[in-house]
């Protein structure tokens, strides 16, 4: 009976949904979206002060907001303040697990398998690979697909596969701590940067050369920022992995 | 159509989070709804034809058809979300574990 009334609740639902959207003209079929009308217009241009007109990649320079990557223009550099908050939120989420795992003396859960000689080598080689692609991935954020948040979470997993192939390996977890910390605490000076020392600056002015478009060093403090935020993840997830898989020792 | 498979799928995680009576199925639940939820705002900017929002040396002026790059901004901070709230979620059910011993909210508190 329950599960019937919930059958019904979530039809109820689907139906309301899909007729509020369907022949609403502020709503779009699927494939006819009209990007010229929409904010998002503004942000391909980067014209939301200013029109610079036509951006060419490898060309143009000193542009409104410098990355190649049109998301990465709205993630870390017109909305970095955004940023900041989702970064502090995953810094609280990460607080809470160890707040409600945590204890000092801590030892890895004993598992059923033991890993061979084998397993424990050849993941040790394959750690390196990934943490050297969460990295490339992090720094080139604003030319590539990808960014910190993805390179952070490749970072942990490279964490991960060294929890899981390795029943004694524990990472050093104040190290990581120290680095969270370090990279948060930067984000933040880096913001306050371009509030107190730029004459009529805002908080996360984007106050270096903006260069040429779709070079590597290019787009002002938007990589600097990408990679703390990549450290910043990669650690917190990390410190999370490292609460899962350990227990108090008695 | 995306949008209907995402309307479906959250649908799914609803219908999941009011049925379930274990932890780890209403977190799996809420995952899918998240999931659903994330689709459904990624396919309000897809334009037909459209190339990723990423200037390159092919692609290289904004003159191009791209899909809508706000979208895909606002769904990476949701996953980010999602991914500190099902830490939390998985933390407490591991607490909960440690302390009735079951993943069952009906077997929990008889002892």
């Amino acid at each position: 009976m329950k599960n019937f009334l919930a059958f019904v609740a979530v039809l109820v639902l689907g139906f309301l949904i899909i007729t509020s959207l369907n022949n609403n003209e502020a709503f779009p079929n699927y494939g006819e979206a009209d990007i010229s009308e929409r904010v998002s217009q503004a942000y391909i241009d980067r014209s939301a002060t200013e029109n610079p007109g036509d951006i060419t990649f490898g060309e143009t320079t000193d542009l409104e907001s410098g990355p190649a990557n049109i998301v990465t223009a709205i993630v870390a550099d017109y909305r970095s303040f955004d940023t900041l908050g989702e970064v502090t939120v995953l810094f609280i989420s990460s607080l809470g697990v160890a707040l409600l795992l945590g204890g000092v003396n801590r030892k890895r859960i004993d598992l059923d398998f033991h890993p061979n000689f084998m397993l424990r080598v050849g993941s040790r080689a394959l750690f390196g690979i990934i943490l050297m692609t969460g990295v490339y991935v992090a720094i080139h954020g604003h030319l590539t697909p990808g960014g910190g948040f993805p390179g952070g979470a490749m970072i942990a997993s490279s964490m991960l596969l060294l929890y899981l192939a390795d029943d004694e390996f524990r990472v050093k977890i104040k190290g990581f701590k120290m680095l969270e910390s370090v990279a948060g605490s930067l984000y933040v000076l880096i913001g306050l940067t371009g509030l107190l020392l730029i004459s009529g600056g805002f908080f996360l002015e984007n106050f270096l050369d903006n260069g040429v478009i779709g070079n590597l060093f290019s787009a002002g403090i938007v990589p600097i920022v990408y990679v703390l935020i990549g450290l910043k993840v990669g650690s917190e997830i990390s410190g999370i992995i490292d609460n899962f898989l350990t227990e108090e020792a008695v | 159509m995306l949008q209907y498979a995402a309307i479906a799928m959250l649908m799914l995680g609803l219908y999941g989070l009011l049925t379930q009576r274990n932890v780890i199925k209403i977190i799996v639940s809420l995952n899918i709804f998240e999931i659903g939820l994330n689709l459904f705002i990624i396919s309000v900017g897809y334009v037909d034809d459209g190339i990723a929002p990423i200037l390159t040396s092919n692609f290289n002026n904004n003159g191009l058809i791209f899909v809508d790059p706000l979208p895909s901004a606002l769904v990476l901070t949701a996953i980010v979300i999602g991914v500190g709230t099902t830490a939390l979620a998985l933390a407490l059910a591991n607490n909960i574990y440690q302390k009735y011993g079951t993943f069952e909210i009906d077997e929990m508190g008889e002892e």
